[in-house]
């Protein structure tokens, strides 16, 4: 990464700490001026380029590739497929943990999905390799596809998301519901939907003997390394990986995937440097998804509003070969107080990609649901969607009846509904409209997501020259991690921002866990914290076991660090300096390591989310049906605010995603050939500026001394879930009808005028 | 890519000669082109590069009152030139609705004329499509299709041709001019792009070699200018093609319409001017039943293709909406989401 003159840059000044001051991203002028190198940016001498050639069908095998004309073609260099291709340590089919997922890198000529690599074209030039793998003209046979929700028989899948049980009851659904004086029964129906970050996943892969190096945009360095270690036969410190910058992830790029392990077997077949990335349209098919969704809400409530009954079912599919499932029922384990709560899954197969994680993956699918269905009650009670929310408020977890760690969401629906202006809205729908005419309405969502943790460990130094350093194999997707944690980092060893040397984004550094789950500065933070105090520590051995200091005998827990300076806690007037420390003992530098993880015994006695309020205001025409969300605002409670700049561009973006995936999002799949038929920007649609509206972020003051130690929740995730639901409601409570198949489209609002 | 010969030519008459071979396109800005290429879609063995003749890149005010749009003029100079605006605000409104900025930026007059559809199954070289591949069949029947053809398709092909900037065109009785081998040509903008029938690879009236070379509104184009509107419902608020969208021009004197124009965009594979709409508002007042009747006649050939009869009635709302935006008078100012449903919100920050 290149050196940054942080003095330089004024944005950078603040006041006392800085966690919690609001600091630009230190590598934003890298970024809008072209010189962050992100993994396609790299030229290694002698690279080729490698084009991967896909399948057009969806189920089958290919029967013939032209690899001779493929190779005739000038500047190709080589042609790998299944006949031809360097062996790999291990049979990419054997899952050797639960975060291993199955991949297609040409072991054989069985078609699972579309867009599946088929054969690899290298070449000296990209547009070489483009028309090599054009002209291998692959033959089929073609079997029938497995398509939609409805594909085929349904099974129970033995659990879903990452070990959630399939199944969860609490209390008498049945019971709940025949009490109930009023009932929804009612039917969601939520699209596959494709991460599309805007980097494509892209690898330049170089074997220098047994040495491995790569650049390649990854959420999860450690992991990555060790699935090439093991698919490669080889030690993970032959292994290096570079990751400095990602052009976004949202899941996609957490595990290794096919693609890029062909980049490194391609490498190895020519004994070159090559570059692999994806086009676009390949990006829809072999790294991940989010899985389509049916769900059914049963819910009953008494005549007072109080539920009586939450019965959440979800049917998804997952692929014909392995084995993912979009948690999207469990969102209701956490959100309203029924007495009586059931979560169910089903699945089927299907011939696509394996689904995998997607920002919110289960929570976001699962919102929209059962957003629309507490809306749907509301209305069937006569109430205020908000009144009947707080009347449902849930003061412990409702599926565990665990208290929660904190829990603050009272105050954000407060916040946000004053600074929305909710306590005019009409009760009815189709009451509002703007001076042109259009059709006005409001409404809500309540957001959510868990506060996780994983596995971490940093890296802290001091320095003779008073400086300080920290390692971590860190990664920043776009979303800040680069400034939030070294933030963290200064405070952690007491110094300004700029005289901490922060070391991110390589495999080389201590393993941060991924970044994923809304967990990594909590993660990363907590080795950073851990780290800072304990490099910290051993300096004040240093300086309080030497008569010579004048915080001799002060005890390891009697001074404080700040400022670059150890001083006594009973008396601030007494201290030194870090470096006139080392320079007394005669060390170089003095270094520490730290980690992060989850505490056990916390989980079992606390239900630790993140949570939120998001109010949304659409305006439809009322002949022609195009919706736009006119403003948002979004109040969220996510513990710790380590950068209030960074965190609200987060939770815009969430915001901005729940807003496609109410209207926009959809990947369009041709129910013959299971085919991706819209695998492009220009028809993939996510909101362009045009749609997205003022929007307004309250992070509410939340305390939580349970969660870890900096009191961290993270915000990467919850965004979406609530503003989804909000933005669906909305366009109910403009229009008086109700959508339930997203997203929602033009001609399901023309049916009245 | 496929390789391919890229020649640049020294004038119109050398660019037709080196375009008129098998094989050869002609290549303006690319914002069509070369996407096609890169997705395989389109393999050229040679490509004429036109941006760099002289002479086609003006727009010329003539003699008789019509004026004369060079085939090089970029979309957004088109829209931005504030003479052609005023005379012609329906055809500004339609380009600016168009696509990005920076598309608008770099697309010809003469490309957007003839770009091609966005049929998925077109773009798609994985499936049958008798436009890319003469014979080999339409998978957007029975396909995904809501968003296909209603008016002048046929078994063979349910694409759309995506223009905006054709529609307002086409209602204005705009006149295309062509060099070719046999010299130089004009026809209307209504004859140029082809319906379907059995024959949907051939799009247009060009043969090997014609280079549009301008496009011509009429002085009586004028005339409307201060009823001329163009509405587009899409399914973002910009940077989307059109589900539907609607040109409407009116002449009104004395209360009553003396002549209206009105075109369809979204609905079938050329922009489709419906005259029959036309005839019923001539000489009537601008009224809502007017207007109703007029959307009943401009859509009474309709059906659907596929799962999108919700375009029929979504194209009937939108011809009421453009005639009574129309009668309504044309805005001093185009709007900030131009042809937009929200072209009226306070507020709005332009697209």
């Amino acid at each position: 990464m290149p050196e940054l003159n942080l003095t330089s840059a004024p944005a950078h000044l603040r006041h006392g700490s800085n966690i919690g001051q609001p600091l630009t991203r230190r590598d934003g002028v890298l970024k809008v001026t072209g010189q962050a190198t992100y993994a396609a940016d790299n030229h290694p001498p002698g690279m080729l380029f490698a084009v991967i050639a896909v399948a057009g069908i969806a189920h089958g095998r290919v029967t013939s590739l032209d690899v001779a004309a493929a190779k005739r073609h000038p500047g190709v260099v080589d042609v790998m497929t299944p006949d031809h291709k360097p062996q790999l340590a291990i049979d990419p089919e054997i899952k050797t943990n639960p975060f291993v997922f199955r991949m297609e890198v040409l072991q054989s000529n069985e078609v699972r999905y579309a867009n599946q690599p088929i054969a690899v074209v290298i070449a000296e030039t990209l547009e070489a390799a483009t028309e090599g793998a054009v002209l291998l003209a692959p033959r089929y046979e073609t079997l029938p596809a497995l398509v939609g929700l409805d594909a085929g028989e349904s099974f129970v899948p033995p659990v879903v998301g990452v070990g959630n049980p399939t199944e969860n009851h609490r209390g008498d659904i049945e019971a709940g519901l025949a009490s109930a004086q009023k009932q929804i029964d009612a039917t969601y129906e939520t699209p596959p939907q494709y991460h599309n970050a805007m980097e494509p996943h892209a690898i330049v892969a170089h074997w220098d003997g047994d040495n491995l190096q790569i650049d390649m945009p990854t959420q999860g360095l450690a992991l990555s390394l060790a699935r090439v270690a093991e698919l490669f036969g080889i030690a993970h410190d032959k292994i290096h990986i570079r990751s400095p910058f990602l052009g976004g992830g949202f899941g996609s790029k957490g595990l290794m995937a096919g693609p890029p392990v062909l980049g490194v077997m391609a490498a190895k077949l020519v004994g070159k440097p090559v570059k692999l990335v994806l086009r676009r349209e390949q990006m829809y098919g072999p790294v991940g998804h989010r899985a389509p969704t049916r769900q059914r809400l049963r819910l009953g409530a008494d005549g007072e509003g109080r539920l009586t009954a939450l019965d959440h079912h979800a049917r998804t599919v997952s692929s014909t070969f392995d084995d993912f499932y979009e948690p999207a029922a469990d969102v209701s384990h956490t959100l309203y107080a029924a007495p009586a709560i059931r979560t169910s899954h089903d699945a089927v197969r299907v011939n696509t990609g394996t689904p995998l994680f997607m920002r919110a993956p289960g929570e976001a699918t699962g919102s929209i649901a059962l957003e629309s269905a507490i809306d749907e009650m509301a209305w069937a009670c006569g109430m205020d969607p908000l009144a009947f929310r707080l009347k449902n408020y849930a003061e412990v977890e409702p599926v565990s009846g665990k208290p929660f760690s904190s829990k603050a969401l009272r105050a954000c629906y407060d916040q946000g509904a004053a600074r929305f202006g909710w306590a005019k809205r009409p009760l009815q729908p189709r009451q509002m409209r703007d001076d042109a005419g259009l059709l006005v309405g409001w409404g809500m969502g309540t957001a959510t997501f868990p506060a996780l943790m994983f596995q971490a460990e940093a890296r802290a130094a001091i320095r003779r020259d008073g400086s300080g350093v920290m390692e971590i194999g860190a990664h920043d997707m776009g979303q800040g991690a680069w400034t939030a944690l070294a933030q963290i980092a200064a405070d952690a060893v007491g110094l300004d921002i700029d005289r901490v040397a922060f070391k991110a984004g390589t495999s080389d550094l201590p393993d941060a866990g991924i970044a994923g789950g809304s967990a990594h500065t909590a993660t990363a933070g907590a080795a950073i914290h851990s780290a800072g105090a304990a490099v910290i520590a051993k300096l004040a051995d240093l300086a309080t076991g030497d008569e010579r200091s004048p915080l001799f005998g002060a005890g390891n827990t009697g001074v404080i660090a700040r400022e670059g300076r150890l001083i006594r806690r009973d008396d601030e007037s007494r201290g030194e300096s870090y470096s006139e420390i080392l320079a007394r003992a005669g060390i170089a530098e003095v270094e520490a390591r730290g980690t992060g993880a989850p505490n056990p015994a916390t989980m079992e006695e606390y239900a630790m989310h993140a949570h939120g309020a998001v109010f949304a205001e659409v305006k439809v025409d009322p002949e022609l049906g195009q919706v736009r969300v006119s403003r948002m605002v979004g109040a969220f409670a996510a513990g710790r605010i380590v950068n209030p700049r960074m965190v609200q561009s987060q939770l815009f973006g969430g915001m901005i995603w729940g807003l496609s995936f109410a209207l926009h999002e959809e990947a369009v799949t041709d129910k013959r050939s299971g085919r991706i038929m819209n695998a492009n920007l220009g028809e993939y649609h996510v909101p362009v500026n045009a749609d997205v509206p003022p929007l307004d972020v309250i992070t509410v003051e939340e305390h939580d001394p349970h969660v870890n130690a900096l009191g961290i929740k993270g915000v990467g995730e919850i965004g979406i879930t609530g503003s989804a639901g909000a933005v669906a409601n909305a366009v109910w409570h403009a229009t008086g009808v109700r959508v339930r198949k997203f997203p929602i489209r033009i001609e399901a609002l023309l049916t009245q005028r | 890519m496929k390789q391919f010969d890229y020649v640049r030519p020294a004038s119109v008459a050398e660019a037709v000669a080196a375009a008129a071979q098998p094989g050869a396109v002609y290549l303006a800005a690319g914002t069509n082109l070369l996407d096609l290429m890169k997705g395989d879609v389109t393999r050229p063995d040679r490509l004429v590069d036109i941006t760099h003749l002289d002479g086609l890149d003006g727009i010329e005010h003539l003699a008789d009152g019509s004026v004369r749009i060079g085939a090089l003029v970029s979309n957004a100079d088109l829209a931005h030139d504030a003479d052609f605006a005023r005379s012609f605000p329906a055809v500004a409104e339609a380009l600016l609705s168009g696509a990005s900025a920076q598309l608008r930026n770099a697309a010809t007059v003469g490309g957007n004329l003839l770009q091609r559809t966005r049929c998925a199954y077109f773009y798609d070289t994985a499936s049958r499509c008798n436009k890319r591949e003469a014979g080999s069949g339409c998978d957007a029947r029975g396909g995904e299709n809501r968003t296909h053809a209603v008016l002048g398709w046929s078994e063979s092909c349910i694409a759309t041709h995506p223009s905006d900037f054709c529609v307002p065109l086409v209602a204005l009785d705009a006149v295309v001019e062509i060099e070719g081998r046999g010299g130089r040509r004009e026809i209307a903008l209504e004859e140029l792009h082809r319906l379907p029938g059995d024959a949907p690879q051939r799009e247009s009236a060009l043969e090997p070699g014609d280079l549009i070379v301008a496009v011509r509104l009429p002085k009586a184009a004028r005339e409307f200018a201060s009823h001329a509107r163009y509405l587009k419902v899409r399914e973002r608020t910009s940077y989307a093609f059109a589900m539907v969208s609607a040109a409407a021009a009116l002449r009104i004197e004395n209360g009553k319409i003396a002549e209206a124009r009105l075109a369809l965009g979204g609905v079938a594979a050329k922009p489709w001017r419906a005259r029959a709409a036309e005839d019923v508002l001539k000489g009537v007042a601008p009224t809502a039943d007017a207007f109703q009747e007029a959307a009943w006649r401009a859509l009474t050939d309709a059906k659907p293709s596929g799962d999108n009869a919700f375009k029929i009635e979504l194209a009937r709302r939108i011809v009421v909406r453009a005639l009574t935006l129309a009668a309504a008078g044309t805005p001093a100012r185009l709007p900030a989401l131009p042809a937009s449903p929200f072209a009226s919100t306070s507020g709005a920050i332009h697209a």
